[in-house]
């Protein structure tokens, strides 16, 4: 019954604590909501207008109106102590477990920007998210060339390994975008020439749905993102296949590209 | 509704000139009254166009996967819905408001620059022609917040952008010369005896509004000529690669937008203020209190604007600054509700049309508050904002501050501004359907929201229960629809049959009720010395008292020892 008042929770750490500040906060609201609700209802029905009533000529306690405001006063500051109390929790990637992938010590990762929040260990698989009209690419690590290039990218489904935690670089290369799968925690605009970060942990294989949260575009709506996790074995296999198909494909397009060039005679397709 | 027929002091004039009539005479008027129609009239307008592009984006959302608009039209119909709602309706139907009852209500002959007070009101025409010229061409469609990459050249290449920018600028205009002059006047032309502490409260947010105008409509001015000059002429105030940044934008339009949410709203609490205490017949409660708040919220208001901001690439300092200064703002809104709520109590309370607007808009307000705090948490705001939850937020925020307040406004003043009574059973029915619309539309899209369906998408996926909320959703918008159609024949109707008011239907409290229904241009031939911050009951009392304790029409007591005021 709850579910129907809170966000989709539960695929990852910061997702689930999100989710019971969430919960803490809706008790603390709801109970506000039927005492304020009551009371003005209470007041309507109570003091509507009788034969022989006479209304009250009362211009205001300053009691009362020192009380209500501390009380409101009080409410918030408990809720901000909250916030804080749950905030390491959320903000802060917890190592992967001992199933994860095994990653190498990606120390430069620290140096990309002060904000961006790593494991107690320092190990996290950075991924980058580039947002673009109307679709998100998935840059993985393993470029083989010095320039970072060639390495393994994926559009749309983000695949991932179980028990690891993933740290997502989140950029853009056209307008703002919003990085948003409701069970992995919050989102997180993708803006041009700046930085991002977040993060999540998945602990069983599953798949889950979000998408673009700002608009960016006639094509907003089926900017789609799924993040598919798997077992870390089934991901490394499935990256050395990624790997293997791109190069595949872009040994087929050097060989189209060449075919083409010598069918309309070199310089005319500069750059196809 | 009985009529008051009660004695009530009035000197005749010896000579009026005629009054001026035919179509020339109100292009050419500076009468702050009959401006103040032309701004209510034209807002009504506006608010119908804007009304009638949200029942499209509900029928488009009515069903999963519907293709009845295009995606193209889809995102025209909410940049034209959003802009024209904040735009066009709210912030000059307060102007509207103002216009009319502010000098009235303070004891004034006209606003302090009437010329520029009819200046103000063509530039905002001029600006609404030529945003709503826009959909013969391209309409904008980079929605109301125009966040800059997406609403530059390259990526909105249409003039429907321009079209928008110019909006901003001609609207930003008029409100900036309105607040000035709202501010002259309420500064310099007050009753003899109108101290700020006996002002009434709606003027006191007027007050605030103007303030608020004055020192944000110049950031959003500023933001697009730069969005301008990006566009047109090759600046790079938002490229970051050349130097710009997209997230200054967003800080430059949310520092106006997010105090354009208090200009929206503050006045709304002070027709509350005003009415409220009316059908209670009893004193507002914290008179002070109120007061006080209103300049709270203000000042704080522009201490929040990056609430709006949280999923953006902003230093941690940032977010727990805003998420502080966002509860702070909780306080003074709380403050406020209570007040209202203990005016109502021990009072008798008579369910007028206006009274029953005022009731629903604080319930309906108290929710949009609630869910605010939700959103001011930041780790909060990261799921649900962007989502059917701010929708939901926004609407209840604005339809509680803002728009059920206005037709409060609209049942209360109607008498005062056509002399005319508005039906009070039709006023029911159709605050019955708003209530109910409201609700039904709106309380369920904190669930969509939720169930994770973004703002501003044409069509969504038939996943789980979406299907059936967005239907419940939309089957509200159009019961809400159907309530505002009845206000409207209402008003239609009763312009020509309703009964005559007389100058105080109400037996209200302050002195646009001391002079005729509707005014003459001159508004008052005496203006009466204030006593206190409810002039009019004490010129009742003093009535009462010359005419020998005698009650009056609608049998209000005389409370023993009440204080004697000579007029």
């Amino acid at each position: 019954m709850l579910a129907f008042f809170t966000p989709s929770s539960g695929a990852s750490p910061n997702a689930k604590e999100i989710d019971s500040l969430f919960k803490i906060t809706l008790v603390i609201a709801l109970v506000i909501f039927f005492a304020v609700e009551g009371g003005l209802i209470y007041a309507l029905i109570k003091f509507r207008k009788r034969k022989g009533a006479v209304p009250a000529q009362i211009h205001g306690n300053t009691r009362l109106e020192v009380g209500w405001t501390s009380a409101a006063a009080i409410i918030l500051v408990g809720l901000a102590v909250l916030t804080f109390a749950k905030l390491g929790s959320i903000q802060n990637p917890p190592n992967s477990s001992p199933g994860g992938a095994a990653l190498a010590d990606d120390n430069e990762l620290l140096s990309a920007s002060t904000e961006r929040k790593l494991p107690p260990n320092g190990k996290a698989l950075e991924i980058q998210v580039i947002g673009r009209q109307y679709i998100w690419q998935f840059v993985y690590p393993g470029a083989n060339e010095p320039d970072g290039l060639g390495a393994p990218y994926s559009y749309e489904e983000l695949v991932v390994p179980t028990q690891t935690t993933v740290s997502l670089n989140i950029v853009s290369e056209d307008v703002v975008h919003s990085w948003w799968v409701p069970a992995l925690g919050g989102k997180f605009q993708a803006v041009p020439g700046y930085h991002n970060y977040t993060w999540f942990k998945i602990e069983k294989p599953g798949i889950f749905r979000g998408q673009c949260a700002i608009l960016c575009g006639r094509g907003h709506a089926r900017m789609i993102a799924t993040v598919k996790a798997v077992p870390p074995a089934a991901f490394e296999a499935w990256l050395a296949n990624q790997k293997r198909l791109i190069a595949q494909a872009n040994a087929a397009a050097h060989l189209a590209r060449a075919k083409l060039s010598t069918q309309t005679g070199a310089g005319q397709v500069e750059n196809p | 509704m009985a009529t008051y027929a009660a004695p009530i002091p009035q000197v005749s004039a010896h000579r009026v000139e005629r009054e001026e009539s035919g179509w020339t005479s109100w292009i050419t008027t500076t009468d702050h009254k009959r401006i103040g129609i032309m701004y209510m009239v034209l807002t009504f307008v506006f608010f119908c166009l804007g009304g009638v592009e949200a029942l499209m984006i509900r029928l488009q959302l009515g069903a999963p996967e519907n293709t009845l608009v295009t995606p193209t039209t889809y995102n025209q119909l909410f940049t034209m819905h959003g802009t024209t709602m904040v735009f066009l309706f709210v912030v000059p139907m307060m102007a509207g408001l103002a216009n009319y009852f502010l000098p009235l209500m303070i004891g004034a002959r006209d606003m302090a620059f009437p010329r520029l007070n009819a200046l103000s009101f063509w530039l905002l025409l001029a600006g609404g022609i030529v945003f709503y010229a826009s959909i013969f061409w391209n309409p904008p469609e980079a929605g109301w917040v125009s966040f800059v990459p997406l609403a530059n050249a390259t990526y909105s290449p249409s003039g429907g952008e321009d079209a928008w920018i110019y909006l901003i600028h001609l609207t930003g205009l008029s409100s900036l010369i309105g607040a000035v002059n709202f501010y002259v006047t309420i500064a310099n032309m007050r009753a003899r005896g109108m101290s700020w502490g006996r002002l009434p409260l709606f003027v006191w947010t007027i007050l605030t509004y103007s303030v608020l105008l004055i020192l944000a409509l110049p950031v959003v001015a500023a933001a697009v000529t730069m969005l301008l000059t990006e566009r047109h002429f090759g600046t790079h105030f938002f490229d970051p690669t050349e130097g710009g940044s997209p997230i200054l934008w967003q800080h430059l339009f949310w520092f106006f937008g997010h105090p354009e949410v208090y200009i929206m709203v503050l006045p709304g609490f002070g027709v509350i203020s005003e009415i409220l205490p009316v059908f209670a017949r009893k004193p507002i409660f914290g008179y002070k209190a109120i007061a006080a708040s209103t300049v709270a919220i203000a000042f704080l208001g522009f201490l929040t604007w990056a609430h709006h901001m949280f999923t953006a690439p902003i230093p941690e300092a940032i977010l727990v600054f805003v998420m502080l200064s966002s509860y702070l703002i909780a306080v003074p809104t709380g403050v406020k509700i209570l007040n209202w709520i203990a005016t109502l109590w021990r009072g008798t309370i008579e369910f007028t049309t206006p009274l029953l607007f005022c009731a629903g808009a604080i319930a309906i307000f108290l929710i949009g508050g609630i869910s605010g705090v939700f959103l001011a948490t930041f780790p909060i705001d990261w799921q649900v904002n962007e989502t059917y939850f701010v929708v939901a937020h926004l609407h209840f925020v604005l339809l509680g501050g803002a728009v059920m307040p206005i037709f409060a406004a609209i049942y209360f003043w109607f008498p005062k501004i056509t002399g005319r009574m508005l039906s009070e059973g039709v006023g029911r029915l159709s605050f019955a359907l708003i209530f109910i619309g409201v609700l039904t539309t709106f309380l369920i899209q904190h669930v969509i929201g939720m169930d994770g369906m973004p703002r501003r998408v044409y069509e969504y996926p038939d996943v789980g229960h979406l299907a059936l909320y967005n239907l419940i959703s939309t089957v509200g918008s159009f019961i809400l629809a159907t309530g505002v159609l009845v206000t409207i024949v209402n008003a239609w109707r009763s312009l020509k049959v309703g009964v005559i008011a007389g100058p105080d239907p109400w037996k209200a409290n302050t002195l646009e009720w001391f002079t005729s229904s509707p005014p003459a241009v001159n508004n008052f031939d005496v203006v009466p010395l204030v006593r206190s911050a409810e002039p009019m009951k004490d010129i009742r009392r003093e009535v009462e008292r010359r005419t020998a304790g005698v009650p009056s029409a609608g049998g209000a007591t005389v409370p023993a020892g009440a204080t004697q005021v000579g007029v």
